[in-house]
């Protein structure tokens, strides 16, 4: 069957990318939100003015830049691997989150997230032993 | 009750922009080089492809639609509910991709899916 050996190794390197630039870009994203503080009245120029100054941070454009990146990657590997491989497998970044947490900022992660993050391990690693493209075409 | 229009309109519109991208890309077929040249070759049909186009128009509902509903919802309902998406996108990558999605994927969806529901109700 051609697609059982339809793995480019690109695939890797590119599945590991897209939800590290994504989740990379979130926080980005939420450390530059952060520091504009919060909008206390709407009207036309108070959003105008907010809106600039979201602009000038620097956290912002990382952010946004990071989160092309993962729309980057994510176009590349659909370009020829199935949806449905793509979805559950770029998963593992809700198992990153607390492992990093744990890992570089000591925080305790209840047991329950531990459980969470084993049943997506064991997930992704079942799904990343089907073949990844089955419409014939990738 | 608008609670779960907002957030089925989050999740019908993501995973539907998710399904237009896709199949816009499988259009264009396999990115094999990535040299600038070849990419930026993939760019220009990126951009004329009306699938992709529909992909980012539902992809931006499904983001200002999520950002709405957060104005009220509570996150750590809202985040976990979101794991429905994978079983969302699995029906769409069988029924409108055509995608042949095996038992042991199905499997796999759904141990993911109760992952992801289980991490971000601990938050």
């Amino acid at each position: 069957m051609k697609s059982s050996r339809n793995l480019p190794p690109k695939t890797f390197p590119l599945l590991f990318l897209v939800p590290v630039f994504s989740s990379l870009g979130n926080v980005l994203l939420g450390k530059g939100m952060r520091g504009m503080g919060e909008i206390q009245y709407l009207s036309f120029s108070t959003l105008a003015v907010y809106f600039l100054k979201t602009l000038s941070s620097v956290w912002i454009w990382l952010g946004i830049s990071s989160l092309l990146l993962f729309f980057v990657s994510y176009l590349l590997v659909l370009s020829w691997a199935d949806y449905s491989y793509v979805l559950p497998v770029t998963a593992t970044g809700y198992v990153l989150a607390p492992l990093l947490a744990h890992l570089l900022l000591g925080e305790v992660v209840p047991g329950t997230r531990w459980v969470g993050a084993a049943f997506i391990f064991l997930g992704v690693a079942l799904v990343g032993r089907t073949p990844p493209s089955t419409t014939g075409r990738g | 009750m608008r609670t779960f229009l907002f957030l089925a309109i989050v999740v019908l519109s993501g995973t539907g922009g998710d399904i237009a991208v896709t199949h816009a890309m499988k259009q264009i077929g396999e990115v094999r080089s990535f040299v600038p040249r070849a990419l930026l070759g993939v760019l220009r049909r990126v951009s004329q492809s009306g699938w992709m186009w529909l992909g980012i128009a539902l992809m931006a509902l499904a983001f200002f639609s999520w950002l709405t509903l957060l104005s009220w919802a509570e996150v750590s309902f809202a985040v976990p509910a979101t794991a429905v998406n994978f079983i969302v996108g699995a029906l769409g990558a069988k029924f409108l991709l055509k995608e042949r999605v095996s038992k042991a994927r199905w499997a796999g969806m759904l141990l993911v899916s109760a992952g992801v529901a289980l991490v971000c109700v601990a938050h």
